[in-house]
């Protein structure tokens, strides 16, 4: 293909449709704190992994709520727990238990 | 158990006693028999089905340690102290001590010496067919005294066993008292007990004052002292000489029995299980897994006793009593899991229960064996671990472009001598006035050292292994590891307790020192490589858990304090001192929930009113900071402001 040095970006069209509300709500009742983000993006800023590899509490919760469990799963696996993101969110979220709920309860396959 | 077991003992009776039932058997001894026979089989099999689930490795280690003469010391010692004299619980609250020392040495003591009242003057029935099961245990009722022939040892073993019976029967009398007003012994809160306690419990109290009873019924005839005289004659005086002691023997048979046969069900299951315990922890033995091998003799061992109610700091709220050691324990036995998660999540591993527990029933490791159980598994992905350069002090791709050369070359060419490395963590990087107050002193002291994660790192693994994630923490330290090691440093310097804890007892870095700063900076005051001025701030140390009772470190950062400022004493120090409610081992305890335990902290560091709360964990500073109306500042800082 001839290189026009400008290309197009894969569909980021969100299609509700996948959004499992059962696991959502088994999440929320594990840590209820999820319902609290603002996505603010705090987190995502201090985070250790993130600086050597893509990782992100913010765009995790953003994607579970878009359906995108694969997606918000592979923002987390590299989380090493250390807790910066606890110590930065504004809204208090028990971000750590947080991730360990969402590895839990999304790792298990229907 | 075949008659002659002891073939050497003699078959007379001593001359000063009369034999008086040569068949050496009563009815009455009974329910003893059956309750002691139970409870025999019961801890017998008990042991061996502990040791079948212990991994290889571990049964060798326990084996080994047995013959060890620097552990066998350690165990004798340990035997006596805690199980029989609970020094721990001495140092602590006195009239407690006293009350589990008298139950347990008095009873040990009445056990050992009416054996050894057999073997002196009737020897043959210590031998199981003649009786030497129960024989010792009611002695008074089957041999009596020789009228004319009473002898000074005889009167001597009276006095003694007047004397133990007595000093049980005061510990018996506090219990007693506890159980409907524990304030008096110093403990705020106790436990409930289950029914199978309760039955034991009862039965407990009342086998002493029947001893008392039945002894003193014949004291006359079978020999007693000040006690049991006393006692025989008084009921002589009240009831004329128409005693039937039958029923009473009956009686302390029957409450014995009862007791032995409830004990394996019951919290006192400890005074046996506790033994093992101390056995497996001499020797090293960490559980695996939260219910089995080690972890079964563990959790048996718990008196509960409830020291560890006033000791949790989530108890500054009474609805979180439930979360405690105790109960936790008590859980693991009923076999409750959803209970056993839910505890084991809530804790917050500040290892304060650990360190007062009596019997050093080491709860937060048993909850973090329970944590694996449910985390370890759990997806995850290090493969970018493998990508993290080893050489973190030399940016791979510089943010700003000016360091063409590595900013080190000293620890690299090796040439240099200091060889120190600084890691802040991930913690001090959100608190980054520790950093600059510990880069300012090395400075001051002349250090030449390299900052190892001055461009971000990767955590130290400790928050992994909190949650449970042994296998990821594994990984993570790995990559720390070849980072530590291709520095080529002598000496590793962390300003975060939590790293400290980590590195020092799980990375095994042979050949490099592993401090934490508090220690370091001490050691450059020593050596006069840094000066430091008193002035007249009123300081108080605030003890973090991981540096305290996680490493022992009490002394270190309190010296260095001295020579700034004046220390003053919070309420609560050294390992009776206060998480600040941030600790990162909690994985569900609520932001309000924690913001008591901190106010708590506070409240109980202020009681001096110092002008100062140190600490020396960035955790610690970041969370009082937040609530503390008296200025929060990290051990480092105050050593700036106060060095020339
Ligand atoms: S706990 Fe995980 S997500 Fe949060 S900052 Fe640390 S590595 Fe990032
Ligand atoms: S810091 Fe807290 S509120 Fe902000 S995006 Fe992260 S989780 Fe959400
Ligand atoms: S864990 Fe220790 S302190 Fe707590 S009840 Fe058991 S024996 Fe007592
Ligand atoms: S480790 Fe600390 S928080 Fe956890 S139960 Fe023990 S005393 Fe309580």
């Amino acid at each position: 293909m001839v290189d026009f040095g400008f290309g197009l970006l894969a569909s980021s069209r969100i299609n509700l449709d996948l959004f499992d509300k059962e696991k959502f709500d088994s999440l929320a009742a594990a840590e209820p704190d999820v319902r609290k983000c603002i996505a603010c993006g705090s987190c995502t800023a201090v985070c250790t992994a993130g600086k050597f590899t893509p990782t992100s509490l913010r765009a995790a919760i953003e994607e579970l709520q878009n359906g995108r469990d694969e997606v918000a799963m592979n923002m987390l696996k590299g989380c090493q727990l250390c807790g910066k993101c606890t110590m930065v969110c504004p809204r208090g979220i028990n971000t750590r238990h947080l991730i360990l709920s969402i590895a839990k309860i999304y790792s298990k396959k229907k | 158990m075949p008659a002659n077991i002891f073939p050497i003992l003699a078959a007379q009776a001593s001359p000063e006693v009369i034999d008086r039932i040569p068949s050496s058997y009563s009815h009455f001894v009974i329910p003893f028999v059956a309750g002691i026979t139970f409870f025999l089989v019961w801890i017998f099999v008990g042991f061996i089905r502990v040791l079948i689930q212990l991994n290889h490795d571990d049964r060798m280690k326990f084996w080994t340690s047995l013959l060890n003469p620097i552990t066998a010391g350690k165990n004798i010692r340990d035997l006596f102290c805690d199980c029989l004299f609970h020094t721990k619980i001495w140092q602590r609250k006195p009239l407690l001590g006293y009350m589990h020392s008298a139950i347990a040495f008095g009873w040990f003591m009445l056990i050992v010496l009416g054996h050894v009242e057999v073997a002196l003057f009737v020897p043959k029935h210590l031998s199981y067919g003649e009786g030497g099961l129960f024989y010792p245990i009611f002695y008074r009722y089957f041999v009596w005294i020789r009228p004319g022939h009473e002898s000074l040892r005889g009167a001597f073993f009276f006095f003694l066993m007047d004397f133990f019976l007595l000093y049980v029967l005061t510990g018996i009398g506090l219990a007693m008292f506890k159980r409907f007003r524990s304030i008096v012994l110093g403990m705020r809160h106790t436990t409930k007990p289950s029914l199978a306690d309760r039955v034991a419990l009862y039965s407990l109290w009342m086998i002493f004052p029947l001893r008392l009873l039945a002894e003193s019924f014949t004291a006359d005839l079978s020999g007693g002292s000040f006690l049991t005289l006393g006692m025989n004659h008084l009921l002589h005086f009240l009831f004329g000489d128409k005693l039937y002691f039958q029923p009473f023997w009956w009686a302390y048979s029957i409450c014995l029995g009862t007791f032995f046969a409830a004990m394996p069900f019951s919290r006192y299951m400890h005074i046996l299980t506790e033994v093992l315990w101390i056995l497996f922890r001499n020797a090293g033995l960490k559980p695996s897994h939260p219910r089995k091998g080690v972890a079964e003799a563990e959790i048996y061992a718990c008196s509960s006793c409830g020291l560890c109610l006033d000791a949790c700091p989530m108890n500054v709220q009474k609805k979180n009593l439930k979360y405690s050691s105790v109960y936790f324990i008590r859980f693991l036995r009923r076999h409750n899991e959803r209970k056993i998660a839910e505890i084991a999540d809530k804790c917050l591993m500040c290892d304060k229960c650990h360190a007062l527990c009596p019997v050093s029933v080491d709860a937060p490791a048993l909850r973090r064996a329970q944590r694996q159980t449910t985390n370890d598994h759990l997806p995850y992905d290090y493969s970018y671990l493998a990508t993290v350069p080893v050489k973190l002090y030399e940016p791979a791709t510089p943010r700003h472009p000016e360091p063409a050369t590595p900013r080190h070359p000293e620890l690299d060419s090796g040439s240099n001598s200091s060889k120190v490395l600084y890691f802040a963590g991930c913690m001090s990087h959100l608190t980054p006035r520790i950093i600059k107050a510990v880069e300012e002193i090395f400075k001051k002291a002349g250090i030449e050292y390299v900052f190892a994660d001055r461009e971000g790192g990767i955590c130290c693994g400790r928050p992994l292994l909190l949650a449970g994630k042994t296998e990821a923490a594994a990984k993570t330290m790995d990559a720390n590891k070849s980072m530590i090691k291709a520095s080529g440093c002598k000496t590793l310097v962390l300003s975060c307790p939590i790293c400290y804890k980590v590195f020092k007892e799980e990375y095994n870095l042979v050949g490099i020192r592993v401090v934490h700063y508090t220690q370091y900076f001490k050691e450059l005051i020593d050596a006069g490589k840094l000066n430091v001025g008193k002035s007249q701030e009123k300081i108080v140390y605030h003890d973090p858990c991981e540096l305290g009772r996680g490493c022992n470190v009490y002394e270190e950062p309190r010296t260095v304090l001295r020579q700034v400022g004046d220390l003053v004493k919070a309420g609560h120090e050294y390992d009776e001192s206060i998480c600040c409610g941030g600790s990162l081992g909690s994985l569900t305890l609520s932001q309000n929930d924690r913001r008591k335990i901190t106010d708590a902290a506070i409240k109980d560091l202020t009681v001096a009113s110092p002008d100062t709360i140190v600490t020396a964990c960035p955790l610690c500073l970041k969370t009082f900071s937040e609530r503390s109306t008296v200025p929060v500042k990290d051990f480092a800082e105050v050593l700036t402001t106060h060095c020339a």
